[in-house]
């Protein structure tokens, strides 16, 4: 394999992980606030939650058609097998993103307090079936899909395990998590009090999750396990574990304090973590257990020709995107929203 | 007609068919929508007169509308060539994967990120940074529209590329060629004005209801409307034959390019000069001809090469497996011209009520007017029809045909997703459709009353007030 072709796959799954990775923690929020619909039901939480993320969310929502965008470019291999392995819960979570979409117009222009009802449980049921949907496809990735000859060759729903039904549960716990301690940061008074009240509880569930699922993934195949003890990789692997346990105390301190935007950077590094911790579990297969990086990369010209788009293009979206969320910065409360 | 083994891949066109076809009218509203919006603000700042900011508001509400479910509705779209069409997507991947890529990184952001500053930023930012961030968002559309029309020309008239001898993919091997194919700029010209032609009708539609209901309660109705409908009609007049000029330049195109297509489109069986434009008929694919055809002599070749002893492709002489389905476009094709030259038709009347001062008043007009609304849509869809199912049996024209395109995916699968997708979309979509009558029934002043600012997030307590009070 010459240079160019054994090294661009390898840059592109970095930015691949870190577009996904962008996607799950800015839409996590989204999503998460959707979910805390089923908690919170006075009219006017209800309306500085949505005001929070109203200017944000559709740019948020843009990582995951890049993610998907760019599987397709460079690595259409994985693009045309791991779609149709995940067909099921990839059509339901598109029509869950629909429904929440849709639901953040809808509700505002709504005519009547039955038909506003009616969108605001749209909008949690979409936000919470696409979480779920999310953690199954990914619990199903992690578990490796049946292919042959390059192709997907399994069944409609061999995703669906208990491994795959636990990771669909932690996704729909964490992007919760990312939800509250982000209203932490971005509300006040009794809605800001609530959020902390609700991270403590959900931060607990979460690291049982975390433990839950980390303690299973490396028994689904034997490479897994090898990944994880092996030497030298035991030492890039240790720190994970701490540096979450690390986190998870800094939260917890937090939250009883004045202090805002900490315990959302906590949950972050959690997320952060947990998919690093996936990535050397699973390197380095795209497909796994069957197809790596190299066998479902692009031709070079198209990785070569994407690859400096990207780089000119990530930093200045990047730089509006912040321009976008200074712009909309501070707390929101009842009456200031957006005068 | 459809055996068992067809069935999943009948299924999968049908859905993408369907779920593109709804998607694209948001898009496309949104396009045109953009641009008028562009224009009004810049009126408004170059002006100062408010009934520019008035519409402008009342507009960016329907745009706000629009814009969302053209998202939603687009996330589909970027996953269905993966779960529905694996075996596109791993040949041609490499380039039309490449160019949504491009279309998201300098479109779909951009969109994204000026959007929150458009719909609730002018009194953050002030009025320069929130026209800029309308310009943006204006550009954002047009450079989607860039790359996903670079994307779909290619496929119809592919360049710039080496197939792969041993995996069957396409390698790209110069990317202007790919981008700038052969009949990428006249689809992309019409398209754009289809987009505008659309906007301008809906625009004008909603003119002509206002216009109406005040004739019916004895008053005038006030100069925002009244600008509002002059404006759309002025886009008309200049539009409507931009639009038939561009097409026929589309249609040259594609006769050099895709003469099957042609010859599906004309019903024409055989390759023939001085051929007859046919008004009317059935295409028959299994006898290979066209029943009950009625045609103008000659006007087919005049039409296709500009001269009465030009020659026109014929279908026989491609063989029976590369010949598109000739009774689909030969319809869609004829509905879109159809409307095409109803449309011109309104541009003509406006402008003689307009010398007539009637432009307001007309009765028979307005109520044309209003009757055209989804004129321009119906006939972007009609040409989409033409377009995309002429260049059947092929998903990349000539090189990989659909039925290889497929995924590996079982018919319960299929069947469960096209079920999913149409109950989501008719009840999502027609409550969008519903709430956008609904908006539209309010007069501008009323858009303007609501509040200091543009979009205010919760000012469903205003209008259920309202509502309290009506009741």
């Amino acid at each position: 394999m010459s240079g160019l072709a054994f090294y661009l796959p390898f840059i592109w799954a970095f930015i691949v992980i870190l577009a996904i990775s962008v996607y799950v923690i800015l839409d996590g929020f989204d999503l998460g606030i959707g979910i805390l619909f089923a908690f919170e039901k006075k009219p006017e939480h209800r309306d500085i939650m949505i005001n929070t993320i109203a200017p944000v969310w559709d740019g948020n929502e843009t990582w995951m058609v890049l993610g998907g965008a760019t599987l397709f470019g460079v690595f259409p291999g994985a693009y045309s097998t791991l779609l149709p392995a995940f067909y099921i819960p990839i059509i339901i979570m598109l029509g869950a993103l629909i429904f929440r979409g849709v639901a953040f117009e809808f509700r505002i222009m709504a005519h009547s307090p039955n038909h506003r009802a009616f969108w605001n449980t749209g909008f949690m049921a979409g936000s919470t079936l696409a979480a779920f949907c999310q953690g199954c496809i990914l619990g199903g990735y992690v578990q490796g899909v049946h292919t042959s000859h390059g192709a997907f060759a399994g069944g409609a729903m061999d995703w669906l395990t208990p491994f795959s039904v636990l990771c669909g549960l932690s996704v729909v716990t964490g992007y919760a998590l990312l939800g509250t301690t982000w209203l932490v940061w971005r509300t006040s008074d009794e809605l800001e009090a609530r959020c902390r009240h609700w991270s403590k509880k959900l931060s607990i569930l979460m690291i049982l999750c975390i433990i839950a699922v980390s303690c299973w993934t490396p028994f689904l195949h034997a490479p897994y396990l090898h990944h994880w003890i092996a030497f030298p990789n035991i030492l890039f692997g240790l720190p994970v574990p701490l540096l979450v346990a690390l986190a998870g105390f800094l939260m917890w301190r937090t939250l009883d304090k004045e202090h805002a935007i900490t315990p959302f950077l906590c949950v972050i590094g959690w997320f952060l973590l947990s998919l690093v911790g996936l990535a050397i579990t699973i390197w380095p297969y795209a497909v796994p257990p069957t197809l790596t990086l190299w066998d479902v990369a692009s031709p070079v010209p198209s990785q070569l020709f994407q690859l400096v788009g990207t780089v000119i293009l990530l930093p200045i979206i990047t730089g509006y995107s912040i321009y976008s969320y200074y712009l909309f910065r501070g707390k929101v409360t009842k009456t200031d929203g957006y005068h | 007609m459809v055996n068992d083994h067809d069935l999943p891949l009948t299924i999968a066109r049908i859905q993408f068919a369907f779920t593109v076809g709804v998607h694209i009218i948001f898009p496309a509203f949104s396009i045109g929508l953009s641009v008028f919006l562009t224009f009004l603000e810049g009126m408004w700042l170059k002006t100062n007169d408010n009934r520019y900011l008035n519409l402008f508001k009342y507009w960016l509400k329907v745009f706000s509308i629009v814009f969302g479910m053209g998202v939603v509705s687009g996330i589909v779209m970027a996953y269905e060539f993966g779960t529905n069409w694996a075996g596109f997507s791993a040949k041609a991947g490499p380039i039309t994967g490449v160019l949504l890529s491009y279309e998201v990184m300098t479109a779909f952001f951009m969109e994204a990120g000026f959007l929150g500053v458009m719909l609730f930023g002018l009194n953050r930012v002030g009025r320069r940074m929130h026209f800029f961030a309308t310009c943006a968002v204006t550009t954002g559309t047009l450079i989607s529209m860039t790359w996903i029309l670079a994307s779909n020309s290619w496929m119809q008239t592919p360049q710039g590329y080496v197939i792969d001898q041993k995996t069957g993919r396409f390698l790209p091997h110069d990317w202007l060629a790919i981008i700038f194919n052969p009949s990428f700029p006249y689809r992309i010209t019409h398209m754009g004005l289809a987009a505008m032609l659309s906007v301008a009708f809906t625009v004008a539609a909603a003119g002509a209801w206002h216009l109406l209901k005040a004739k019916k309660s004895g008053t005038q109705a006030d100069s925002t409307i009244r600008l509002m409908f002059s404006l759309s009609l002025w886009m008309i007049v200049i539009t409507a034959p931009l639009q038939i000029i561009a097409g026929d330049m589309h249609g040259l195109n594609t006769l050099k390019y895709q003469p099957a297509k042609i010859a599906a489109v004309e019903g024409d069986w055989t390759s023939e000069t001085r051929a007859p434009e046919l008004l009317f008929g059935i295409p028959n694919m299994k006898t290979e001809r066209t029943d009950y055809a009625i045609g103008i002599p000659l006007l087919g070749s005049f039409i296709l090469t500009h001269d009465i002893n030009g020659k026109v492709p014929g279908l026989k002489d491609y063989p029976a497996d590369q010949r598109a389905p000739a009774p689909i476009v030969f319809f869609s094709f004829r509905i879109m011209i159809a409307l095409g030259g109803l449309m011109l038709l309104c541009g003509l009347w406006s402008l003689w009520l307009r010398r007539r001062q009637h432009l307001f008043d007309h009765p028979l007009f307005l109520r044309v007017i209003l009757t055209m609304a989804p004129a321009g849509f119906l006939a972007l869809l009609c040409g989409w029809v033409t377009t995309e199912v002429g260049r059947q049996p092929w998903t990349v024209y000539g090189l990989l045909r659909t039925k290889d395109s497929a995924s590996p995916l079982a018919l319960s699968s299929l069947s469960f997703s096209m079920l999913f997708f149409v109950a989501v979309y008719l009840f999502v979509f027609g409550s969008g459709l519903l709430m956008l009558i609904r908006l539209l029934r309010a007069t501008p002043e009323a858009a303007d009353n609501t509040s200091d600012d543009i979009m205010i997030l919760g000012s469903h307590h205003h209008t259920i007030s309202q509502n309290k009070d009506a009741s």
